[in-house]
């Protein structure tokens, strides 16, 4: 009400713009940011294209025409009524391959993340409000993390540890942290000297209530949209690893393992079916989550005023 | 400024040590051991043994650590599992191409993003603006192993004018238009990877400044709009971009495995996969404790380049040692 009071005297402002600022102010969060949402075009088609994968995920057994790791009549055969995107070089369906390996991607993208969230959270919150040596020992380590090529220290573990779908979503996870335990430190850097938390610490709040409960709920829009790129970044890194032959293993279908064949020359050149579609659906979930992201990161903006 | 190297360079130190010991500790991991690579596994277990006292491989773990680190220190990165060749010797023929095309890369993708960028947030919503940024995201959405795949099958299968392998022709001496067209295809990959990653960098560096308040001076006083953006706000949504160089190096690293796979470009890309597909585990802690080196100094040399650049850092620094 004061606030109210001193724009409309300060600026000389009509009456009836205030009302509408106190309007707009009323609206619930949660519709202020489905309204700011809504104005990417893009981001809303992505939404709807990832919802749709979604639930070919899911559904993926009622949806595909065949059993993604049955060899039915033909070898490389082009598309046709049988097999609308054709059949691999063991004669397998593409199009089941395809709506099958989309349950891999998605289950790397978010398992990934999920771990490496939660352990770069639990870390960046730590060492922000901690300070001193213990935010130097872990913001050092993150460092040494950091130093390594991502996509090579990645490749070494997976040489060591072994291929195959558990694995890939562990070794992402475990080694995704540091950028999100950065991040999180910086948020937790500025939220800790603002009044609402030496409240609580005057309060004699215990630490894990005042970390948990009044700093980590104002750290979750960062979080979320780093996780929503992360998503997509660890899409990429399991196709490349896969497309390396140090991924999801064959006969698990995953995107990247499929565009393995085309280091074939005879698919690359003559049998574009068994190459394109994976790349095309890697290519198209990851624009999509890339767009989300930005449209959260507009929308979750508390700078944002529009 | 001096204050602000030596610390950064002391910040170094414990990252260099952090990182030799993850690398010694993934070594300790891998299956097998060194003995049973080197010498015929027919030989009597005596003979192993002897084998195995005579490498530390029987001395408590912290004692090989720091064996390990003392070969190190003199250059001595150990020998390849596999082709008995030194592993350091191997590591410098190949560094060669992978930085030729690193370079390029990285040149010429900065070099694309910053005009654009800079464009783009100038005439920010105009038909230019939302072709920038829709060629940004497609830099970082699209795979660089099917980009590759998809050039090879256009330039190289189909129309037969570039080539998809190698970095010269074989039988030909090399020369300088022969390794040229052979970096046309990898290089274009790796190129929109660091444009389209960087870009959109720009672009909101570039907005940034274009909010501030000196700007709306520098309009008010009646200067130019060309002036105002290439002048004054140009210059300081310049000095962030100092420190994508140092964050775009380890993400070429990774970018060349892949790349260099496709395209057997003979570099350290080439070299870890063969290194990692033959298991020898000498050969890769070596290839990823060079590259780690390289990251840190690359890391060291842009947190110096940025505070040369922003006077902000410097004169913090210069007030600290004042006081």
């Amino acid at each position: 009400m004061n606030l109210d009071k001193n724009s409309s005297m300060d600026r000389d402002e009509p009456l009836i713009e205030s009302e509408a600022w106190i309007a707009k102010s009323d609206d619930s969060s949660a519709k202020l940011f489905a309204r700011r949402f809504k104005k990417h075009k893009l981001a809303v088609a992505g939404l709807a294209v990832m919802a749709v994968l979604a639930l070919c995920a899911i559904f993926a057994p009622l949806i595909a025409p065949y059993d993604p790791s049955t060899i039915t009549d033909s070898f490389s055969a082009a598309p046709s009524w049988q097999h609308p995107l054709g059949t691999d070089q063991i004669g397998r369906d593409e199009l089941s391959r395809l709506i099958y390996a989309a349950r891999i991607s998605l289950s790397v993208g978010i398992g990934s993340i999920l771990i490496s969230s939660v352990i770069g959270t639990v870390l960046g919150l730590v060492s922000g409000y901690y300070g001193g040596w213990v935010d130097n020992i872990i913001m050092r380590i993150t460092d040494v993390f950091m130093s390594f090529p991502y996509i090579m220290l990645i490749l070494v573990v997976a040489s060591i540890v072994g291929p195959g779908l558990t694995n890939i979503i562990l070794i992402l996870g475990f080694l995704g942290w540091p950028s999100v335990a950065r991040l999180v430190r910086g948020n937790v850097l500025s939220i800790k000297e603002t009044d609402y938390v030496k409240a609580s610490v005057v309060l004699g709040f215990k630490t894990p209530r005042i970390l948990f409960m009044h700093i980590l709920p104002n750290t979750v829009a960062p979080i979320l949209i780093y996780a929503t790129s992360g998503v997509a970044g660890a899409i990429l890194d399991e196709a490349a690893l896969s497309f390396l032959g140090l991924g999801v293993q064959p006969p698990t279908p995953s995107w990247g393992n499929m565009l393995a064949s085309a280091q074939s020359l005879t698919v690359l050149t003559s049998q574009p079916w068994q190459w394109i579609p994976p790349g095309v659906m890697i290519i198209l979930s990851v624009l999509s989550i890339n767009f989300i992201g930005d449209a959260l990161r507009d929308a979750l903006d508390p700078k944002n005023t529009k | 400024m001096f204050n602000y190297v030596i610390r950064r360079l002391l910040i170094a130190i414990p990252v260099l040590f952090g990182v030799t010991i993850i690398n010694f500790v993934i070594m300790r991991m891998a299956p097998g051991n060194p003995v049973d690579m080197l010498v015929n596994p027919k030989l009597p277990e005596a003979a192993l043994e002897a084998k195995r006292i005579e490498l530390g491989l029987n001395a408590p773990a912290y004692e090989q650590y720091f064996r390990w680190l003392g070969n190190l220190f003199r250059g001595d990165l150990g020998y390849s599992m596999i082709t008995y060749q030194p592993v350091g010797k191997m590591i410098g023929e190949h560094m060669g191409p992978t930085l030729l095309l690193m370079g390029i890369a990285l040149i010429l993708g900065i070099a694309i993003a910053i005009p654009l960028g800079v464009l783009s947030a100038s005439k920010q919503y105009s038909k230019l603006d939302y072709f920038a940024v829709t060629g940004s995201f497609l830099g970082i959405s699209i795979p660089n192993f099917f980009l590759a795949l998809g050039l090879i099958y256009v330039f190289a299968l189909h129309l037969k004018i570039l080539p998809s392998s190698g970095m010269t022709e074989l039988g030909s001496g090399g020369g300088f238009t022969d390794v040229l067209v052979h970096l046309i295809l990898p290089v274009i990959v790796l190129t929109a990877n660091v444009a389209g990653r960087n870009i959109r960098y720009v672009r909101s560096s570039m907005l940034e400044i274009l909010g501030q308040d000196y700007l709306r001076t520098a309009r008010a006083k009646g200067l130019g709009e060309f002036l105002v953006v290439n002048r004054h706000a140009m210059r300081n949504a310049l000095i962030p971009i100092v420190t994508v160089l140092g964050m775009e190096i380890p993400i070429l690293f990774g970018g060349a495995v892949v790349i260099e796979q496709i395209f057997s470009w003979p570099g350290i890309g080439q070299l870890t996969m063969s290194s990692i597909m033959s298991r020898d585990y000498s050969m890769i802690m070596g290839l990823n404790l060079v590259a780690a080196f390289i990251v840190i100094a690359a890391n060291l040399l842009t947190d110096i380049a940025y505070a040369l650049v922003d006077p902000r850092i410097k004169n913090s620094y210069q007030g600290a040692a004042a006081k």
